[in-house]
C-alpha cells in the first residue's frame, strides 16, 4: 500500500476487511492498544464494563468509545421525548436495577427508604395480585447509574469521539477505527488494537413510518407529523393554546404514554385536544392458543405488564427460547411480545373515560395516503377499512408511536462488519449472536467480539432491550470472557465481597 | 420470580440448609419449652423433622406450584405467592407430625410449631427475595438453579 502520513484513513485501506500494522503506520494513524473496547457508551457499554469492573478487570484494561457524556445520555433523550420525564414511571420492574448488578436492593425497597414510606415496599411485595408491578421513576435510575458510573472509574475509561469501523487485525484481534474528538488527539484517526471489541451502539435510529416518512420529505412538513421519539413538545404547546386534533398512530407503551399527557392536558390544564387513534390491526379477546398461552387484548390494545413476560429474562421462557431455532424463533419471539402495553388502571380509565365524552375515538384501517387536507392545514390520513370502506381522518397533528426499530445496516459501524467483518444476520434481520453474546463469524485468531442491546433482537434471549437483559448479557460476556483469561469467575465470595463494596460506595 | 421446576427444586434445597437449619438451631435454644420436662433434643427433634418436611414433601409442593403457574402468562411466581404457600405447606407439615411422618416426635405443642414455623418460612421467603442474589449474582438469571 502507498506510504501516507496523514493520519487518516484512504479508499485502499477501508477496500481491505484485514489491516496489518503496518497498513495503519503508513497511513501515520496511531495505533493504541487495550485489552477491551466498548463502543457505544450507553446503557449497554455501562452494563458489560459494571459487570467487568465487579469481575475485578482494571479500569486500564478497558476503553469505552463513544459520544455520549453519560450513560443514560440516549436513554434519557428517548425517555423524556416520548413523556417520560423523571419523575414518570418507566415500564421496569424493581429488581432491574441498572446500577447494581445483584438486583438488591431494588428500587422498591430504595425509594421506600429515600421517600421513608412503605408503599413501594408494600406494591413490590402484592403485585401483581394486589397492587400493579412496581415500576422505577426515571430519575432515579438515571441518578444510580451515575454514582455507579463514578464509582467504577467510568470517565477514566471514556473516550469521546466516533468509531468509524471495527477490522480484523492482521495475526489475530482487532482494529478499532476512531476519530477522536478534534483536539483530544494529534491525528484525525487513532487506530485500538485490541482483543476483545463489545459492541452496544443501540437503536441505528428512528423508524418512521414509510407513508409519514414519504409526507415529510414531499411536503416539508416536519412539524405537524412527528415522531414519539424525537422532540416534539410544540404539539403539546399548540394542544393547550387552541383545540386541537391529534391522530396517533400506534398501540404500545409509547402510544399508552402520550395519549396519557395529551389526556391529562386537557384534565389538568384545560387543553381542548381531540384523538383520533388509528389502528392498524385491533385485537380483542384472548391472545394466544390454549389456556396456558394465552395474554388479554381489548379495545385494540394487548396488554402485559413488560415488553416480554417475566420469565423470558430467567426463568422457563428463557430457556425454551434458547433452544428454538429460524422460523419457531421468529414466531416464539413474537407470540410473547410483538406491540404491547402496560395494563396500568389509570390509562385505561382516561381511555374508557374519552371514548365515554367523545374526545378519545378509534379508527381502524391501513393508510393509503397521508396529504395535506384540502382548505385547511390539517393533514388528511386516507385509509382503507378492513371492509374495504374508504376514510378520511383529519388531524392538525399526527403522531408517530409505532415505535423506534430500524435496520441494522443503517448504523455505519454494523454495516461495515456485514460487509468485512464476518458477521451476519438473525433471523429478524439483526445481528447474529450466540447464546452468549458473542457475534457469530467474527472470531479472529484470540479476538472475541461480542453485541449486546436491541441491535441483538432475534437471538436466543428475548429481552435484549432492557435493563435486565443488558445486565444478562454482559454476566453471560463476562462469563464468557473469563473462561479466556480476562476478568476472574464472579463466585460466590467475590460476588459477596463486591456487592459490600457496592453498598459502600468503594471502588470494586 | 421467574422459577423453573428444577431452579424451584435446588431453592427449596438451598434456602432450607444455609436458612432454616440455623433458623432452627436458634430457635430451639431461644423459644420457650412448652412443657417442664421438654428437653432441647425434643425441640429440635421437632424442628428438624419439621424441616426435613419442608425439602421432602415440598419436592410434591414444587410440582403443584409449576403447574399452577403454567396457568400464569408471565409464567412468573409472584413474591406474596412464595409467602402465602407456606398455608398450606404449614398445615401439612403439622398434621404429618401429628401422624408421626415419618418418625414419631411425640407431642407437638401447637404454638410452638407454628412460631417456628412463621419464622422459618418468613426468614427463607425474605432471604430468597434479595439477599440470595448479593451471593449468587447468576441466581435469578437461571430460574432460581444453582448448577
Amino acid at each position: 500500500m502507498a506510504a501516507q502520513t496523514t493520519g487518516d484513513i484512504t479508499d485502499a485501506l477501508m477496500a481491505d476487511s484485514v489491516w496489518t500494522d503496518a497498513d495503519l503506520d503508513a497511513h501515520g494513524i496511531p495505533r493504541w492498544s487495550v485489552p477491551f473496547v466498548t463502543i457505544g457508551g450507553g446503557i449497554g457499554s455501562f452494563a458489560m464494563v459494571d459487570a467487568l469492573r465487579v469481575a475485578g478487570v482494571d479500569p486500564s484494561a478497558m476503553l469505552v468509545l463513544s459520544d455520549l457524556d453519560a450513560p443514560t445520555e440516549t436513554y434519557e433523550h428517548l425517555a423524556t421525548n416520548s413523556q417520560i420525564p423523571d419523575h414518570e414511571r418507566l415500564r421496569s420492574d424493581s429488581g432491574s436495577v441498572l446500577d447494581c448488578l445483584w438486583g438488591w436492593p431494588g428500587y422498591a425497597l430504595r425509594e421506600a427508604i429515600t421517600k421513608r414510606r412503605p408503599g413501594p415496599v408494600w406494591q413490590v411485595a402484592t403485585e401483581p395480585i394486589l397492587s400493579e408491578y412496581f415500576t422505577p421513576q426515571a430519575g432515579q435510575v438515571y441518578q444510580s447509574v451515575h454514582r455507579e458510573a463514578a464509582r467504577i472509574g467510568w470517565h477514566t475509561m471514556l473516550r469521546k469521539g466516533v468509531v468509524r469501523t471495527v477490522r480484523k487485525r492482521a495475526g489475530g484481534d482487532y482494529f478499532v477505527l476512531f476519530t477522536p474528538e478534534p483536539g483530544t488527539a494529534p491525528t484525525k484517526r487513532v487506530a485500538i488494537h485490541a482483543r476483545f471489541v463489545h459492541l452496544a451502539v443501540g437503536y441505528p435510529g428512528v423508524r418512521f413510518l414509510p407513508d409519514l416518512q414519504a409526507y415529510r420529505e414531499t411536503y416539508d412538513d416536519y412539524r405537524s407529523v412527528v415522531n414519539a421519539y424525537e422532540p416534539h413538545n410544540h404539539v403539546y404547546e399548540e394542544m393547550l393554546r387552541r383545540p386541537t386534533t391529534v391522530l396517533v398512530r400506534g398501540s404500545g407503551i409509547v402510544a399508552s404514554r402520550v395519549l396519557q399527557r395529551i389526556i391529562d392536558d386537557r384534565e389538568q390544564h384545560g387543553a381542548q385536544t381531540q384523538i383520533i387513534h388509528l389502528f392498524r390491526s385491533y385485537p380483542q379477546g384472548w391472545q394466544g392458543d390454549s389456556r396456558m398461552f394465552r395474554r388479554p387484548s381489548r379495545r385494540g390494545w394487548t396488554y402485559q405488564a413488560f415488553n416480554f413476560p417475566k420469565a423470558s429474562w430467567g426463568g422457563q421462557l428463557r430457556y425454551q427460547l434458547e433452544g428454538l431455532e429460524g422460523e419457531e424463533r421468529v414466531a416464539f419471539i413474537d407470540a410473547v411480545g410483538g406491540t404491547n402495553t402496560a395494563p396500568r388502571r389509570d390509562w385505561q380509565r382516561q381511555l374508557e373515560e374519552g371514548a365515554r365524552d367523545g374526545f378519545y375515538t378509534q379508527a381502524l384501517g391501513t393508510v393509503d395516503a397521508v396529504e395535506p387536507a384540502k382548505g385547511s392545514t390539517r393533514v388528511a390520513t386516507t385509509i382503507r377499512t378492513p371492509t374495504d370502506g374508504i376514510g378520511v381522518l383529519e388531524a392538525d397533528f399526527i403522531l408517530d408511536a409505532t415505535g423506534l426499530e430500524a435496520e441494522i445496516e443503517e448504523h455505519r459501524v454494523l454495516r461495515d462488519l456485514l460487509e468485512h467483518g464476518g458477521a451476519g444476520r438473525n433471523v429478524k434481520g439483526r445481528l447474529d449472536v450466540e447464546r452468549n453474546f458473542e457475534v457469530r463469524g467474527t472470531a479472529h485468531g484470540d479476538g472475541r467480539m461480542y453485541a449486546s442491546g436491541s441491535i441483538t433482537l432475534g437471538g436466543y434471549y428475548a429481552g435484549v432491550d432492557s435493563f435486565l437483559g443488558l445486565q444478562h448479557a454482559a454476566l453471560q460476556i463476562q462469563g464468557a470472557l473469563a473462561s479466556q483469561g480476562f476478568s476472574r469467575r464472579l463466585g460466590a465470595l467475590r460476588s459477596t465481597s463486591q456487592w459490600l463494596k457496592w453498598a459502600r460506595n468503594v471502588a470494586p | 420470580m421467574t422459577p423453573t421446576l428444577s431452579g424451584r427444586i435446588q431453592s427449596r434445597l438451598v434456602l432450607v440448609a444455609i436458612v432454616g437449619i440455623p433458623i432452627a438451631v436458634v430457635l430451639g435454644l431461644i423459644l420457650p419449652r412448652p412443657t417442664e420436662t421438654t428437653t432441647l433434643g425434643d425441640m429440635y427433634r421437632v424442628f428438624f423433622v419439621a424441616l426435613a418436611l419442608v425439602a421432602i414433601v415440598g419436592l410434591v409442593w414444587e410440582l403443584i406450584w409449576h403447574g399452577l403457574q403454567q396457568f400464569r402468562w408471565e409464567k412468573d411466581w409472584p413474591t406474596l405467592f412464595g409467602l402465602v404457600t407456606g398455608v398450606p405447606e404449614g398445615i401439612v407439615v403439622w398434621l404429618l407430625l401429628r401422624a408421626g411422618v415419618p418418625i414419631d416426635v411425640g407431642d407437638v405443642d401447637g404454638s410452638t410449631f407454628v412460631i417456628m414455623f412463621a419464622i422459618t418460612w418468613i426468614a427463607i421467603w425474605l432471604v430468597a427475595n434479595g439477599p440470595l442474589q448479593v451471593v449468587f449474582i447468576r441466581w435469578r438469571f437461571q430460574g432460581g438453579r444453582f448448577f
